[in-house]
């Protein structure tokens, strides 16, 4: 009964889903205010029967209802009650029904915050997100039912692809899912911008908070993807521009492009017609994401579908939302009118360079990740592009983008004259300088790349200290905490979500420097030093799971030099009878300054096993790094003047000159 | 300098720039490009020496042998028409058995034998790799078809 219940709802958010659109819309033409006012509950429903569905079939997962397919072929009556909820979104099915969760839920936000905005801004936004929506719950009920029955009912399950049975299952999909269709917002918006003609700061204002929230979304997600790969797949990388990671890495780079840009539009009125472009863009590859990772065209794990009827409606649903978003841009662009003009060093400047960079580095990601693909489905041959090419585009472009972030903030508007700039970065320049040519002599080893990478870090701590410093002395105010508290929590941000990226720079800067990865064949009794530890194999033995058996191998940890026992890790071989496969654990003891890591390979002769050892510096900075990038976004999000009312956001052409941080 | 010269001057600089960094990528990818081919292929001379390349097919039966001392591992990948010989030093994935798809990436040595650097058989153990399935059908082997899509065959 439950999964028809979940089934019927889905039929109603969709109709639900296609009313908000139509009436919002035709509220918005004919400026008929009760067609435009039935927008708001009527998208707050949508939302309501879309969570419906979605609590169906999670109930459906954690009963272990087996006269459901999907919960027969992903799930086990054996699998963790964790799991089994998380199974919700493992399949195909589900994953499209999360998607469109949080489609429903970024739209009831919409909906709850957006009561300062201009009604017929609203109702276009909400008409925009109800048409996407729609097609979603189109494609769910078409393609993709989660609710069909299995008749007669099996006995037990398949199970969950033993990949995915991991606490990183439990997060990453919905905090990844929640920073893709974020950026829904920030498309609505600006199609919303586009069909008004009207773009200004105010716009801007209106959709820079909605489009830091998706962005800080995305970057948890992909960071706790990037941390579960390092654990879970037992050989301790932690980014294989592999192409399921490039579909959630694209979407990132345009959207950092798009906060960036749309910072320009609010202040100073300029770039309008990019940002929109840009904001397009963001949603676009969100869904490029999807129907890569979701259409089957990749072969990888996360490539359960292979219905081609899924990839071909997905196909054309990304043709419609594309080809005709870029329709209005191209039709209504012009009319956004450009901002005021700005000199070749200024801060416009250096953001229309970040823009451009970001930009490059998208179309390298892009071709990489695409063009395979092309050849393949136009039967020229198969190729792989890997990570030598990703690593030998990414990172020069990026050094400058990076570079530059350290004297952006620092820049003024409109003009900025770079003897000042030099006067008051020129400290920051010489510490940034000195700190890099001297710290890969105590970490061990000196090497250009090593020093270039640690000054761009350095460099981006300095100049933030130096702008603080120089921020505090110009403050009027009387005491340190006063001058502290004058600054504004989006400048806080700003900076924190900069830092972020040293320390991201930081942990890959050392991890690639000074890593020690050591494969090598082990019998119980043997040592083998890294990194300053001695780790001893003291063997193998069996142990239990909830729903497999697991080889488990214990290694002693001591300090080089030392009897004691630091600590002992035990890597495991886990073996799931439900669908035969094996998966690696691996042990890994964590540390600020580094991780020591252990994973089982194989079985050799003689109670021998191929182990993988290895010993990571700085490789939790990485993660860390991005944890602060998230936090600045959301410090950004804090800020007092996305919370004004209605009375204060009423001249809005003139606020924009105002809270310039 | 007038002010119209100097914004000249900073247009032809940026889209200078921009260009260097097209013909980066581009040349990147030149370089990085990984190119498949099947052990026929192989052993009939169509890949190239001295540069990496991909291979995929079957592991054939009974052909994994071991080092004593060391982690390597000697093995035949074959397209059920031609096999050729593989070395690899290195600890295998969890999904690599006998008579199982694999992709191996690496050199051909002169004495005619693939020193792989990589092997991969990520996938689950219904699983396909598309490589390995595409090297199967170029040798006409009559596979179950739908185990060359690159689905799970449950």
């Amino acid at each position: 009964m439950i999964p028809e219940l979940g089934h019927f709802a889905l039929v109603v958010a969709l109709s639900l889903a296609a009313a908000q659109a139509a009436l919002s819309f035709t509220g918005a033409a004919t400026g008929r205010h009760a067609l435009m006012g039935a927008s708001r509950p009527i998208a707050i429903g949508q939302f309501l029967f879309v969570a419906g569905a979605f609590a169906a079939l999670a109930y459906a997962f954690v009963t272990s209802d087996f006269s459901v397919v999907n919960v027969v072929e992903h799930s086990n009556s054996k699998l963790p009650l964790q799991y089994r909820f998380a199974a919700t979104w493992g399949s195909h099915e589900g994953s499209m029904l999360l998607w469109t969760l949080m489609l429903g839920g970024w739209t009831f936000a919409v909906a709850l915050f957006s009561r300062h905005l201009p009604e017929r801004l609203v109702a276009r936004v909400l008409g925009v997100m109800g048409l996407v929506s729609a097609g979603f719950l189109l494609f769910i009920l078409l393609t993709s039912d989660p609710f069909e029955r299995l008749i007669p009912a099996a006995a037990e399950g398949h199970d969950l692809n033993p990949l995915l049975q991991d606490p990183g299952m439990v997060v990453h999909p919905p905090m990844l899912y929640m920073g893709y269709v974020g950026f829904s917002v920030a498309f609505a918006f600006a199609i919303a911008a586009l069909l008004e003609g009207r773009l200004d700061a105010a716009w801007a204002r209106w959709s820079r908070p909605w489009t830091t929230a998706a962005w800080c979304f995305l970057t948890l997600g992909i960071m706790m993807g990037s941390a579960w790969a390092y654990y879970e797949l037992g050989w301790g990388g932690w980014w294989f521009w592999d192409p399921v990671e490039n579909a959630s890495f694209m979407p990132w780079l345009a959207g950092t492009a798009l906060i960036h840009s749309l910072a320009v539009t609010e202040k100073r009125g300029t770039f309008r017609a990019w940002t929109v472009l840009l904001a397009i863009v963001a949603f676009s590859l969100s869904l490029v994401g999807t129907f890569l990772v979701r259409s089957g065209v990749l072969t990888s794990v996360h490539a359960f579908a292979t219905d081609p009827r899924r990839g071909i409606f997905i196909l054309l649903f990304l043709v419609v939302v594309v080809g005709g978003s870029l329709a209005i841009f191209a039709w209504r662009a012009p009319r956004v009118g450009l901002g005021s003009s700005f000199a070749p060093v200024s801060r416009e400047s250096m953001l229309l360079a970040n823009n451009v960079l970001l930009g490059v580095a998208l179309a390298a990601v892009m071709l990489g990740t695409l063009y395979p693909l092309f050849l393949d489905a136009l039967n020229l041959g198969k190729i792989s592009v890997g990570p030598p090419y990703f690593d030998a585009v990414f990172f020069p472009l990026m050094a400058p983008a990076v570079f530059l972030m350290a004297v952006g903030p620092v820049a003024s508007w409109k003009r900025a004259r770079l003897p000042d700039l030099w006067i008051r970065l020129r400290w920051a320049f010489g510490v940034a300088v000195v700190a890099a040519l001297l710290l890969p002599f105590l970490l061990g080893r000196w090497s250009p790349l090593i020093a270039f990478g640690l000054w761009l870090a350095l460099w981006l701590v300095a100049s933030a200290v130096a702008q603080l410093v120089q921020r505090l002395e110009a403050a009027p105010q009387a005491t340190l905490g006063a001058k502290l508290r004058a600054q504004s929590l989006s400048w806080y941000g700003m900076t924190v979500a900069h830092l972020g990226i040293a320390v991201f720079i930081l942990g890959v800067t050392i991890v690639k420097g000074y890593e020690t990865e050591r494969d090598l064949r082990m019998a119980p009794g043997q040592h083998t030093a890294i990194g300053g530890y001695d780790f001893e194999f003291k063997g193998v033995r069996e142990v239990p799971g909830p729903n497999y058996t697991a080889i488990q191998g214990a290694f002693d940890i001591r300090r080089a030099g030392s009897p004691q026992v630091v600590r002992t890790l035990y890597p495991q071989k886990r073996m799931y009878p439900a669908d035969g496969q094996t998966m690696t654990e691996a042990a890994i003891d964590t540390g600020l300054t580094r991780d020591l890591y252990v994973s089982l390979g194989e079985p050799v002769e003689g109670g021998a096993w191929g182990v993988r050892v290895y010993h990571k510096p700085f490789v939790d900075w990485i993660w860390g790094g991005c944890v602060l990038m998230a936090l600045g976004g959301f410090l950004a999000l804090a800020d007092r003047r996305y919370r004004v009312k209605r009375a204060a956001a009423v001249p809005a052409g003139a606020a924009a000159q105002g809270a310039m941080p | 300098m007038k002010p119209r010269t100097r914004r000249a001057l900073w247009i032809v600089s940026g889209l200078a720039a921009l260009g260097v960094a097209a013909a980066l990528v581009l040349n990147a990818f030149q370089s990085n490009l990984v190119f498949f081919f099947t052990p026929s292929q192989v052993v009939s001379h169509e890949a190239p020496q001295g540069r990496s390349f991909r291979i995929g097919g079957l592991v054939e039966a009974g052909s994994v042998v071991r080092d004593k001392d060391a982690l390597t591992v000697r093995f035949r990948v074959t397209d059920t028409a031609k096999t050729i010989p593989v070395t690899y030093t290195g600890i295998l994935p969890d999904l690599f058995r006998e008579g199982k798809g694999v992709v191996a990436q690496g050199k051909l040595g002169p004495d005619g034998i693939f020193h792989a650097n990589e092997v991969l058989a990520k996938h689950d153990e219904n699983y396909m790799p598309p490589e390995a399935a595409e090297a199967l059908r170029k040798a006409g082997h009559p596979m179950d078809k739908t185990a060359f899509a690159g689905q799970k065959g449950r």
